[in-house]
């Protein structure tokens, strides 16, 4: 039974419910990550990081291109790299990153806190953690 | 209603299960070292300041940062394997031997970057 349940495509499990939406949304955000990232490392490529910049500086950008991340750095113009286009592609990234990163903290605590109310709680904060990051981040990006 | 356990904590942080399990638990540990590092970081940057400085000052630490690339390396990797995995289910059949390749993979680039960042700390 079970080894013939996990050979269902992904059109027979069928996702009609909130926690099925959430497992394909992990899987999904997962590879927007991947793409972003390389996005980050290509850009970092092209506008001259081979030369100006170390592997680990060129790390800290891909995993956010933001401008701070490369203020440490012999990169002689900060301009490319503070464009609409990173911020708007380190916007995404955050987004994308602290849905899927939210989501996988009230994961791990559903298997600790097996009450109704504890897990109600653990959703709330969730929400509350959620929103607060996002905001803030989205402050730091942009202001 | 709630779900009921059948296993200790102790015994469940005990068991030693297959390949499978390590993965499991190593994923959950980057997963959650990932969350702290970048709550705490986005909360540090927000706020600056002294007290901000003084936080974001630990990720310039070698070990810490060490830890965060075991964390991020393996969580991403792991997280390919599960990926493709579940959005293909017929190669499920080979969860053992994508397990191997995960390491494989893992590995070698972990060890690179142990190197890199530990050849940056001692100055060369």
């Amino acid at each position: 039974m079970a080894t013939k349940s996990r050979r269902l495509s992904l059109k027979e499990r069928g996702l009609t419910n909130f926690e099925a939406m959430m497992w394909i949304f992990t899987r999904l955000s997962a590879l927007a990550i991947y793409g972003l990232i390389l996005v980050g490392l290509i850009g970092a490529l092209i506008m001259g990081a081979r030369e100006q910049m170390n592997l680990a500086d060129v790390m800290r950008w891909a995993f956010m291109p933001n401008e701070y991340h490369v203020q440490s750095t012999d990169v002689p113009d900060l301009a490319p790299w503070a464009s609409v286009f990173w911020k708007l592609t380190a916007s995404a990234l955050l987004l994308v990153a602290t849905a899927h990163g939210v989501h996988g903290l009230v994961v791990i605590a559903d298997d600790y806190i097996a009450g109704k109310f504890g897990r109600n709680f653990v959703r709330f904060l969730s929400i509350v953690m959620m929103i607060g990051v996002s905001i803030m981040g989205l402050y730091i990006l942009w202001v | 209603m709630g779900l009921k356990r059948n296993v200790s904590l102790s015994a469940g942080l005990g068991y030693k299960g297959p390949a499978g399990y390590l993965t499991f638990i190593l994923h959950r540990i980057g997963g959650l070292g990932m969350a702290i590092f970048i709550t705490v970081h986005i909360l540090a940057s927000f706020i600056g300041g002294r007290f901000g400085g003084t936080l974001n000052g630990i990720y310039q630490n070698w070990a810490f940062q060490i830890f965060i690339f075991f964390c991020v390396l393996f969580h991403a990797i792991n997280g390919l394997r599960i990926t493709i995995l579940d959005l293909i289910p017929k190669l499920q059949d080979y969860q053992r031997e994508a397990i191997w390749i995960e390491y494989a993979v893992f590995i070698p680039l972990f060890a690179l970057s142990v190197y890199v960042i530990a050849s940056t700390a001692m100055g060369g």
